[in-house]
């Protein structure tokens, strides 16, 4: 594309990311602070994950983009095409063909390969901030490793729902030393997150943070030894491709309390489907 | 008995107002330490300081635990908030600044167990009923958010809180502080029988010259950021030596 | 005999900053000694110092003079040389002190007020609270007594609590200031019962007195102090 540079951003804008996802990788865990660009889009539209595609891209790349586990949605539309105009580049929806894969709210089903990287979009980088109002504080709070107040609200959730009632961006213990998001996936995602062979990077445009687990790290989710973290998934097949153990999006489907549930990975959806045809 | 706390020489200014002026005490396990004084003469700064919620400009704070002294500037923030977390209590005048009233009274009372890494529901739960029993609060209470319950609950509360960690060493401010006069009472009496029974050393900044002589083994007297005296509780209160101190015993009102 | 408490040389005067900073000379040069088994009770118009001095070997008020030597494990301490935590030590152990009124805090059940003293010493809870509830029934403060707070007593039935929180636990020393005040004829007689029994046990006992016929049934020996010429005021027991 004509007045652009190579996946839009600049290359000192790029080498300024890039110099964060480094320290974040060697700190798993920890929310490395950047210089967010302004982006062609709003933010929470993904401009973090955007900018982190942007600096990680390059020419024979092949890039997947989900949103809540979907390619065909307008979020994941639009920003797989930017980086078809800005970059040239290949795009696929199929899991196992992507090099490169931006996503929000949701982990692809098939396991991901060491030699491929994951982005994910963040609205809210820090796990604490529903609990301690001033960041100042929040960060004091990691730097001790002073997690004790999160442990309170499982308690609460526990004692007041007799289970954690969140039911995704749970937090996790990185690495054993820092408390992170995972963003917001369900709950059913984190065990995915767990010494995960390929990279993962996060990134939050408009609270301008980048964060990472680097591949083969632990990745524990916060629970307790008597109450272990157990994830719910709807108990149901999928009505499309009669996957069981694929996590289900529920569609009203009718004006008379239909319910259909099916995949909500619509690639993982698709494949199964064409191995049981 | 050996020596628990130790302030060195500690001076701190905040702005041109002298906070404290070379200061120095020590506290022993298992003694109750009154700071007595007027508002702005130092007690409170000087209890954040001996607590590490305060460093000070010079002189420095020595914490024995075992058989080494270790300033607390030298161990450094994280070592002293782990002991913040557990060995040391901090009970403070406002109950409803230092509890967490959109937790409810076992959450309040298990944070400071999970801050120390217990992580086993049933554990901590049952502990903080044994701790509620203990600050004469029905059980029945526990799931309850503590915006419900009285100004003594409260406080009662967070004395629990601060308790379950089985702390050596427990600062207050005021405890007792904004409390209807009955009230005060059972507080006091609560402190008391628990600092016997837990064979605590504490701490205690109070205006309440009755409070002092109830509760402390000894007794300081601050003014304007100085020790003007101290000693045995009965013995400053019943012969004071200084202008001060005889000011502050001769204005209290008979019972 | 055993020497239990030796002073010597004391002196005392009280400075009020409040008035002005006037200087009121109470003791000079005051010394006593007593051995094992002895009371002696302090004699003199009011103003001549005796709740002073009595205070004072307590180590309530510091001594500008002099020394204070109390039997404790066997050693001599100078209560105006030591420590306070010595002092307190001392107190709990070695030196018992009866004063005119009681002082507790509010809300503890008298049992538990007389139990303390033992409790201090490392004694287990119930024992105390046996014990302590045999020594208030003595002094006629009945089971039903026992769980309340002695703010709402009378005042006989307050300082009876009171003697009973020092009479429950066995003393080397023993200061008693006024004990019998406030009290009935069989009271009266009751306590001078305990003090002679505590005498017989080996106690050295230093008492301040009013009431002649309990001062004769106790007293080995009577120390009069007089009334130091002071240059303003006299002041009635400082």
């Amino acid at each position: 594309m004509q007045g652009y540079n190579f996946a839009y951003l600049d290359e000192t804008t790029k080498r300024m990311i890039r110099r964060a996802i480094l320290k974040a990788v060697a700190i798993p865990g920890h929310q490395v602070p950047f210089a967010s660009r302004e982006m062609p889009l709003p933010y929470g539209w993904g401009t973090g994950g955007i900018q982190l595609t942007a600096s990680l891209i390059g020419a024979d790349d092949v890039l997947k983009v989900i949103d809540q586990g979907a390619d065909d949605t307008t979020n994941a539309i639009s920003i797989r095409s930017f980086f078809a105009r800005t970059a040239g580049v290949r795009t696929t929806t199929h899991t196992d063909a992507a090099t490169l894969i931006q996503t929000r709210h949701r982990i692809p089903e098939i396991p991901l390969r060491d030699d491929q990287i994951i982005v994910y979009q963040v609205p809210m980088p820090e796990p604490l901030y529903r609990l301690e109002p001033s960041r100042a504080v929040s960060r004091r709070m990691h730097a001790m490793a002073d997690y004790g107040p999160m442990h309170v609200k499982l308690y609460e959730d526990i004692t007041r729902f007799g289970r954690v009632a969140v039911s995704y961006d749970h937090p996790v213990v990185v690495n054993r030393r820092y408390l992170m998001s995972p963003s917001p996936i369900p709950a059913f995602d984190n065990p995915k997150l767990h010494r995960m062979p390929a990279l993962q990077l996060f990134g939050a445009g408009r609270e301008k943070r980048i964060y990472a687990v680097p591949p083969h790290t632990d990745v524990v989710s916060l629970d307790f030894e008597d109450r272990p973290f157990n994830p719910i998934r709807a108990p149901h097949r999928c009505a499309l491709c009669g996957a069981e153990h694929s996590y289900l999006d529920e569609m009203v489907i009718d004006d008379r309390g239909g319910r259909m549930f099916a995949c909500s990975d619509t690639d993982y959806c698709a494949s199964y489907q064409a191995r049981e045809a | 008995m050996s020596v628990l706390l130790e302030a060195r020489h500690i001076s701190h200014r905040f702005g041109r107002t002298l906070a404290l002026d070379d200061v120095s005490l020590t506290l022993r396990r298992h003694e109750i330490l009154a700071i007595v004084g007027e508002s702005g003469s130092g007690k409170t700064t000087l209890l954040n300081m001996l607590s590490g919620r305060l460093t000070p400009q010079s002189g420095d704070i020595l914490y024995y635990d075992g058989h080494a002294a270790t300033s607390l500037r030298v161990r450094g923030e994280r070592a002293v908030r782990t002991l913040q977390r557990a060995r040391w209590g901090y009970v403070a005048q406002d109950p409803r600044a230092a509890l967490r009233l959109d937790i409810s009274a076992g959450g309040n009372i298990g944070a400071r167990l999970m801050a120390s890494g217990a992580r086993n529901y049933d554990d901590i739960r049952a502990m903080a009923a044994r701790w509620l029993e203990a600050v004469e609060i029905d059980v029945d209470r526990l799931d309850d958010w503590p915006r419900t319950f009285s100004g003594g609950m409260l406080q009662r509360l967070q004395i629990a809180a601060t308790l379950v960690t089985d702390p050596e060493l427990v600062f207050m401010d005021e405890p007792t502080g904004g409390l209807d006069v009955s009230v005060q009472a059972r507080i006091l009496d609560l402190i008391r029988s628990l600092v016997r029974r837990l064979g605590l050393a504490v701490v205690i900044v109070t205006h309440d010259i009755g409070v002092a002589r109830l509760l402390a083994d000894r007794l300081i007297v601050m003014r304007r950021g100085c020790i003007v005296e101290h000693g045995l509780t009965d013995q400053v209160l019943d012969d004071p030596q200084h202008p001060y101190t005889q000011l502050l015993v001769a204005s209290v009102l008979p019972v | 005999m055993r020497v239990m408490v030796a002073a010597d040389g004391l002196a005392k005067s009280f400075v009020l900053h409040l008035q002005g900073g006037v200087r009121l000379d109470v003791l000079r040069d005051v010394g006593l000694t007593v051995m094992a088994g002895e009371c002696v009770v302090l004699a003199g118009r009011s103003g001549a110092g005796k709740s002073t001095l009595l205070r004072m070997l307590y180590g309530n008020y510091r001594a500008d003079d002099g020394r204070i030597l109390i039997r404790h494990n066997e050693t001599m301490v100078d209560l105006t040389q030591a420590t306070t935590e010595q002092i307190i030590a001392v107190r709990h152990y070695s030196l018992g002190y009866v004063s005119q009124f009681l002082r507790a805090i509010p809300r503890v059940p008298s049992l538990d007020i007389v139990a303390e003293t033992l409790l201090r010493r490392g004694v287990d809870l119930a024992q105390a609270r046996r014990q302590a509830a045999a020594m208030l029934e003595r002094l006629g403060i009945g089971p039903r007594l026992h769980s309340l707070p002695p703010a709402t007593f009378s005042g006989g039935e307050q300082q009876r609590v009171n003697l009973a929180r020092t009479f429950v636990a066995p003393w080397p020393v023993l200061l008693l200031d006024e004990p019998t005040a406030s009290l009935d004829a069989a009271n009266r007689d009751e306590v001078v019962r305990l003090i002679n029994e505590v005498k017989d046990a080996g106690a050295a006992v230093i008492g301040i007195l009013h009431d002649i016929s309990s001062r004769e049934r106790i007293a080995d020996r009577t120390m009069t102090l007089t009334p130091l010429t002071n240059p303003s005021t006299s002041l009635e027991s400082v």
